[in-house]
């Protein structure tokens, strides 16, 4: 892992990557962060001036689909040139130092870049037993994760896990995993969810960062802006099925073949806000819906629990019995109307009686 | 034998008989009730337009959940959900309209015309008659008490029943709404708040429903204590709504 003082654009061109190809991802890029025109000069200028900026990646209780997606971004001098542009000082899964080696740079990197660096967590933490159930190096993660964050810049919290929790902390969560803004809460956390997030986002949450030297626009729930913004459902190339009135109703039906809207079979399309449906996947070939499937809700909060993916109105698991909320609702009206009925009848009865009694009284 | 002038002051028939003696065919006699003015015109504006909003809302939001079946023929020539949809919202915002209104004129209007905003806790003889009242309606006292507005019962029931839940359905529908017109919208910044208690905008759909049916069984008992009050507190309901005047039969 090179020298801190190198720029970017020196640490590329070594790789082998032509001028060109260069200045074509610095526009790829301006246009995937919907920067205009001038920005991608911005950036070619940033890359060639800027000393690259440390990551410690880590990985607490995950599976690493945060890793094979971001090892996939599409464009591939972007896979080339986010590995290098970055100085990735440490990443268990993917580096090759390992043991007191590895965590040696930890170490090293702490004290040296105190307050620059970066830190990507993949996963979360999780916090029963001490910590127990995911130890890491020798100790429990989450104290890996504390010491780490203490002298970081920012955090990236990669993915569902470390957004939300995902489905190691799905109901009744025995291990207690927990999102990385519950555990460190003196950190800009910047949330990238998906199960995992789009390539193109990731790199394009780092590349933005390295521009401007600064964290983007976050919005209410800690995700960027450019690419959390809208949901799936706002850019779906099905959306004029779904205003028209046009759904699958089961699958294979002749709906289905047409490409009708998903929404009937559980499509978390108009609740889940990711650039899926304009980013794509696989270097923008597909995403779930093109692909004939709905949405699953991959980068929402609790979408692991909300009930089936097939099912477009919410299991509600409280009331002990699972039903969505218009049934339990047609059951509560229906209780309410035949309570109504009966006290009418009880009324009615009570009145005749008292009329009765009135009127012998009055003989 | 009688003379004529006395006959004639026999049946001279002066006002007060006058009012006993008119009738319809029946031999019914017209009475003169006391009627006070309760609910002024735009309560009465307000009470209509909201129920009508309601209803379209109800029967447009159940179909934006569960939607119609599907369309054939080319997207372009139909637009069923989106008409729905229109619909839902148009309605939402009349709603809205109409309740901001009727909270502003809590401020102009007469006493009645704010007790369904407020629920005086603080009032012991206001619970004593909550139950009082409940107790009228579980048949343990043999007649209720008058009130010119509310009785206590019916006005915790509207204050909870309408003012607390349609306030949520417009909280959480114009947020829904702001799904839509995205996180630059004034929706968004007056009503994204919601998304900070429930990130996963699915849970706000599903509130959104519950609420739905809470309001159903509102108005089943709103129309059906207004029909039996109407009928055994001996005063009027219905007509009120319409006409402002609350009329007491005896």
């Amino acid at each position: 892992m090179g020298a801190a003082t190198e720029t970017f654009y020196s640490v590329i061109r070594r790789q082998g990557i032509t001028r060109r190809s260069f200045h074509k991802f610095c526009s790829l890029t301006a246009t995937s962060l919907g920067l205009g025109p001038l920005a991608a000069s911005r950036i070619a200028n940033a890359l060639e001036t800027k000393p690259r900026i440390p990551v410690i990646w880590m990985h607490g209780l995950e599976c690493t689909c945060c890793s094979e997606s971001f090892i996939r971004s599409a464009h591939p001098l972007v896979k080339d040139a986010v590995l290098s542009m970055i100085s990735l000082d440490y990443d268990d899964t993917i580096m090759a130092a390992a043991g007191h080696q590895a965590e040696a740079i930890l170490e090293e990197t702490r004290a040296k870049y105190k307050g620059q660096y970066i830190l990507a967590v993949e996963g979360n933490p999780p916090l029963n037993e001490g910590g127990m159930f995911c130890i890491d190096g020798g100790k429990p993660f989450v104290e890996k994760l504390k010491l780490m964050a203490e002298d970081a810049m920012a955090i990236i919290a990669w993915g569902a896990c470390a957004s939300w929790g995902c489905v190691q902390a799905a109901k009744p969560n025995p291990t207690q995993a927990t999102p990385i803004d519950k555990v460190i809460t003196n950190k800009p956390i910047i949330k990238v969810p998906g199960c995992p997030p789009i390539a193109e986002v990731m790199t394009g949450v780092i590349t933005y960062i390295l521009t401007f030297g600064k964290l983007p626009e976050l919005d209410r729930q800690g995700r960027p802006k450019m690419f959390y913004s809208q949901r799936i459902h706002d850019k779906c190339y099905r959306r004029s099925h779904f205003d028209a009135g046009q759904f699958v109703e089961e699958w294979d039906d002749e709906s289905a073949r047409k490409g009708y809207c998903l929404y009937k079979m559980g499509c978390k399309g108009p609740t889940t806000y990711n650039a899926c449906s304009t980013v794509r996947w696989n270097g923008g070939v597909s995403f779930p819906i093109q692909s004939g499937h709905g949405c699953i809700g991959c980068s929402e909060d609790g979408f692991w629990d909300k009930g089936s993916f097939y099912d477009r109105l919410t299991t509600i698991k409280q009331f002990g019995i699972e039903k969505n909320a218009d049934q339990i609702g047609m059951v509560a009206a229906g209780a309410v109307g035949a309570a109504v009925v009966a006290h009418a009848a009880v009324t009615a009865v009570k009145r005749l009686a008292t009329k009765r009694e009135d009127a012998t009284q009055d003989t | 034998m009688m003379d004529a002038a006395a006959r004639r002051a026999e049946s001279r028939i002066d006002d007060a008989d006058l009012a006993a003696l008119a009738g319809d065919v029946a031999g019914d006699h017209a009475v003169e009730r006391p009627t006070l003015y309760v609910y002024e015109a735009p309560v009465r504006i307000a009470h209509w337009v909201s129920a009508f909003a309601i209803f379209t809302l109800m029967v447009t939001g159940y179909l934006i959940g569960s939607p119609l079946p599907t369309v054939s023929g080319e997207a372009y020539d139909t637009f069923v959900m989106g008409y729905i949809r229109f619909t839902h919202f148009a309605a939402g915002q009349v709603l809205a309209v109409s309740f901001l209104a009727r909270i502003v004129w809590a401020f102009f209007g007469n006493a009645h015309s704010r007790q369904i905003f407020y629920i005086p806790v603080w009032s012991k003889q206001f619970w004593y008659e909550v139950f009082y009242e409940a107790a009228w309606y579980a048949f343990l006292v043999a007649k209720p008490k008058r009130y010119v507005g509310h009785n206590p019962l019916a006005q915790v029931g509207m204050f909870t029943g309408f003012t607390l839940f349609v306030a949520f359905m417009i909280i959480t529908g114009f947020a829904l709404y702001s799904e839509g017109t995205g996180i630059d919208s004034w929706q968004h910044k007056l009503f994204g708040w919601v998304f900070s208690i429930w990130p996963n905008s699915q849970d706000v759909h599903t509130w959104h429903h519950l609420g739905m049916w809470a309001l159903v069984t509102f108005v089943i008992v709103h129309v059906y204590a207004a029909i039996r009050e109407d009928i055994m507190s001996r005063q009027s309901m219905i007509s009120s709504i319409v006409s402002g005047e609350r009329q007491f039969r005896d």
